[in-house]
């Protein structure tokens, strides 16, 4: 089943500034939407807005040419959502954490044990998550992406803390997500490279 | 991808695992859920120090006190109630998933009854001894405080929504939920007293359940809609 994510016409004030107005773009099962922009431009306050988070000063959000505001819970089941803040708990353990999600999101079939080996993190399955560096946490969010079957992959940022293998494992499950007919929206204040097709948003 | 596996948890499973999950993290911390029991215990036990032994006055002051000192013991707890999950961004987490957000939020709050208004509920008979309260008074008092626990978890919880996002927001906090709460104290002590006076103390408990019950209805809506807004 394809699935559509389109926007119409966003405008965004916060405080006395415009973060962006007017803004609009259409993605499709497969495609990859990077929002770009310089630090502090509103990349995340436009990923947030999109996810519905925000509410926008003007402009809808179309999940199947449906305003995502109509059908906020159905759009939520189809999308998975990675920040800055991982949204793990320190004093639970990465299978606790991750344990916790399977009640709140649709999940894959796909064994966590093959996930966790993929990740490299296996040997970390009993520690408490405030143990693990920053990457590594990192790691265990990105887990959670791949342990839920949903189409739509919200990704702010994904590659902060990440060391070099990290972050091409990060394109590489992205690209995969993709070619099974997934989407991803991504903020990145980096070059994004992925062979998929690509729409690319700038934010001044 | 197959469409067929994709089945959203139902929402029974939701509320229980939040619940669940909040359980274990104040397992893990037990600091967390011990003070605000701390300083009911020492409210109770140092006021009878103060106002000294005179048997008459304490029999007289005692059910006010206890509920005040619950009352303030609750409040001192509720400000962690959402705070730690907007720092970490799990409350994002809980904002964008299909489950519908009153239903997790009543989770949250029956993990904070839990933890924060049962332990009150059985601590006080043991600090009700230091008023000299008879065994059949400490059964009403229970009574009271259980139902007027569970409408300040719920009440409060909106209030805490409300200043999630303000940082040192507890002082808004208990001027949000003070006019919400203070009926809920004044049912309970009186009651209680009434109680003491073998007088009919009835009315109060059935008021106290009906408040209970409007706020299970009406709060975890409510805190919902302030979430969504405070996290803005």
């Amino acid at each position: 089943m394809t699935h559509k994510l389109s926007a119409d016409n966003l405008t965004l004030i916060r405080g006395e500034r415009c973060l962006f107005q007017g803004l609009s773009f259409a993605l499709e099962s497969g495609g990859l939407l990077v929002l770009e922009g310089r630090n502090g431009s509103g990349k995340t306050s436009l990923i947030r807005a999109i996810a519905g988070m925000l509410s926008l000063e003007e402009g809808t959000v179309f999940w199947d040419d449906v305003p995502v505001e109509k059908q906020r819970q159905a759009f939520h089941g189809n999308l998975v959502w990675l920040a800055h803040r991982t949204g793990l708990k320190g004093d639970l353990t990465l299978v606790e954490n991750l344990g916790f999600e399977r009640a709140l999101r649709a999940h894959a079939s796909d064994d966590p044990e093959e996930v966790y080996e993929r990740l490299g993190i296996s040997r970390l399955k009993k520690l408490v998550l405030r143990s693990l560096s920053a990457g590594q946490q990192r790691r265990v969010a990105l887990a959670r992406m791949l342990l839920t079957d949903v189409p739509l992959w919200f990704m702010d940022e994904p590659f902060t803390n990440l060391d070099r293998e990290g972050r091409a494992l990060v394109l590489e499950l992205v690209e995969e997500h993709l070619a099974t007919g997934g989407m991803c929206v991504m903020a990145a204040h980096q070059d994004v490279e992925i062979n998929a097709p690509t729409t690319r948003v700038k934010i001044q | 991808m197959t469409e067929s596996n994709r089945e959203i948890p139902g929402i029974f499973e939701g509320l229980l695992a939040t619940a669940r999950r909040d359980l274990l993290l104040a397992w893990k911390r037990p600091g967390d859920v011990l003070n605000p029991l701390f300083f009911f215990a020492m409210v109770c036990t140092l006021f009878p120090l103060a106002v000294g032994p005179s048997q008459e006055q304490l029999e007289f002051s005692g059910p006010g006190v206890l509920w005040v000192a619950a009352l303030l013991a609750t409040l001192l707890s509720l400000n962690a109630l959402f705070l730690s999950d907007f720092e970490d961004g799990s409350l994002d987490q809980l904002l964008v998933s299909p489950q519908p957000l009153p239903v997790l939020v009543l989770g949250k709050v029956l993990a904070h009854w839990l933890t924060a208004g049962l332990p009150l509920v059985f601590v006080s008979p043991i600090l009700a001894l230091t008023y000299n309260m008879p065994v059949t008074v400490m059964g009403v008092m229970m009574l009271t405080l259980t139902l007027g626990t569970i409408s300040l978890s719920l009440l409060g919880s909106i209030g805490a929504a409300l200043t999630v996002g303000l940082h040192r927001g507890t002082a808004l906090l208990s001027l949000l939920i003070l006019p919400l709460a203070m009926p809920i104290m004044i049912l309970g002590a009186n009651a209680v007293s009434l109680a003491a006076h073998n007088d009919v103390y009835t009315t109060g408990i059935w008021a106290l359940g009906a408040y209970a019950i409007a706020s299970v209805s009406v709060a975890p809506y409510a805190t919902a809609a302030a979430l969504r807004i405070s996290n803005e």
